[in-house]
């Protein structure tokens, strides 16, 4: 298979440690040179997976993201530099990751992965490693790996804890093992997880499950050793706790079960329960206002609330002197909110004080509420540029 | 007594505790003892049908108490049980 992999004497004196390694030696070199391993999300999990990948020689290497460096990105994002803030994440992970071995192919995809464009994406490669954030990508990128035949290298990360094994693998039997979809059958409800931007992360667990990633990669292009494959490894940095479970395929899986239901890509947004507008939502839509409206009236002393619906420790970080009541505590406090003022309410982005907005509308016939477009992270744009932004 | 350990996304609803001393019996039985104890975690594991969660799994062990017999998997003084949920972060 690999015969027509060659290497230079350069290539050789790169790769001498994986060649002198038994059970590797120049075979494993030559599957990894000829390997296409697609990363999805080039942030925490995604860096030390391209350094180590791109390090080891696997022969081309995608990578698919849509965002752009930030400086709250550098505490774990380790593929980055102050020099990179601003940059597409894809342009300069390319640029660095060129920098350490031009022997190699690097792909950027600058774009969120969606289900128009995962198939065509996905399908030039042989290996896709999951390091997205968000549950919807979670079950598209495993869909469309199911579909697709595509082994899929999965780790996930919150706060201290991680969770790492190998799905969609085929033995060399030719039984294929597990995929998300026997492990987790549905997603939890918006809200209970938090990402990583609301619920925080150690910076370097990624980098710790974003190895192991790269490690059982390398093992599935190389054929060498054993993969985490019908394994469930978790991971708690706090405690040091290991464990490795078992996992195996279920009867019911919709993709690939004894009775195979979906033949293609879905609506991931709205499986993972991110509804379309309610007739309530369509009908009382959450008004908005901007960070320099507001400026302008804290500067008239307007009798205006403000509410910030963020976490104490996100106070902390900065604040524009709202009353906190964190989202999950907000039915608690809806006496505190005034029904005869506008009231603003604000968040890290406008995301969650957008839900919290639908909900007092909702439940409890709020007419004065306003959302403060794009955050506190707008204010320390555009009013405040001392403020620290996370 | 046997002890589940509690992932992080479900401390909140433990006084952040990681791990709980249950009865032993069967797994339900352990399971209902923490929610005895911890009365708001109950919707999080449970549907209205009283069935586990799609996104949380419970082992034994290493095993998935699916591939042994469910709820009614027979659990043993010192076993420790897992309770697995989904989590998505990776940036």
């Amino acid at each position: 298979m690999s015969a027509e992999i060659k290497f230079s004497s350069e290539e050789l004196a790169r790769y001498s440690r994986h060649i002198i390694l038994p059970e590797f030696n120049i075979e494993g070199q030559k599957k990894l040179k000829k390997g296409k391993v697609l990363v999805v999300g080039t942030g925490g999990l995604g860096a030390p997976l391209l350094l180590y990948l791109a390090a080891a020689g696997v022969g081309t290497i995608g990578m698919v993201d849509f965002d752009v460096v930030d400086d709250s990105n550098l505490q774990r994002q380790v593929l980055f530099t102050r020099d990179d803030i601003g940059q597409p994440k894809v342009i300069a992970a390319k640029k660095r990751l060129e920098a350490l071995n031009p022997y190699i192919k690097f792909v950027a995809h600058q774009t969120a992965l969606t289900s128009d464009n995962a198939m065509d994406i996905i399908k030039d490669y042989d290996v896709i490693a999951d390091g997205t954030d968000n549950f919807p990508t979670r079950y598209l990128v495993n869909d469309a790996c199911v579909l697709l035949g595509k082994v899929n290298v999965y780790a996930s990360i919150y706060r201290f804890e991680g969770q790492a094994t190998v799905f969609n693998y085929t033995d060399k039997l030719g039984i294929t093992g597990p995929n998300y979809r026997d492990l987790f059958p549905t997603p939890p409800p918006p809200g209970l997880v938090p990402s990583c931007a609301e619920g925080g992360v150690l910076g370097v667990l990624p980098g710790i499950l974003g190895s192991i990633q790269a490690s059982e990669v390398i093992k599935v292009l190389s054929g060498v050793g054993e993969t985490l494959n019908g394994r469930l490894f978790l991971f708690d940095a706090a405690t040091f706790e290991t464990r490795t479970l078992k996992i195996k395929r279920r009867k019911d899986n919709p993709l690939n079960g004894d009775n195979p239901t979906q033949k293609g890509l879905i609506d991931y947004q709205q499986f993972c329960g991110f509804e379309k507008p309610s007739d309530h939502a369509e009908k009382f839509p959450v008004k908005t206002i901007n960070v320099k409206q507001l400026h302008n009236l804290i500067s008239q002393k307007a009798n205006i609330q403000i509410v910030d619906v963020r976490e104490a420790y996100e106070y902390e970080i900065a604040n524009i002197h709202g009353e906190l009541m964190p989202k999950s505590e907000v039915a608690h406090h809806v006496q505190k909110i005034a029904k005869d003022k506008q009231v603003i309410v604000h968040c890290r982005s406008g995301k969650r004080s957008a839900d919290v907005i639908e909900l007092l509308q909702e439940k409890y016939g709020f007419e004065n509420l306003y959302n403060l477009e794009g955050g506190i992270l707008a204010w320390a744009k555009e009013i405040d540029h001392s403020m620290a932004t996370y | 007594m046997a002890k589940i350990i509690i992932p992080t996304p479900l401390r909140k609803f433990t006084s952040n505790q990681a791990a709980v001393a249950v009865q032993s019996g069967t797994v339900i039985e352990s399971i209902r003892d923490l929610t005895f104890q911890y009365p708001d975690l109950d919707k999080h594991l449970f549907n209205e049908d009283q069935q586990l969660r799609g996104f949380v799994r419970v082992f034994i062990g290493e095993d998935d108490i699916e591939d042994l017999q469910g709820h009614d998997t027979p659990v043993q003084q010192g076993d420790t049980i897992s309770i697995i949920p989904a989590i998505a972060g990776g940036i």
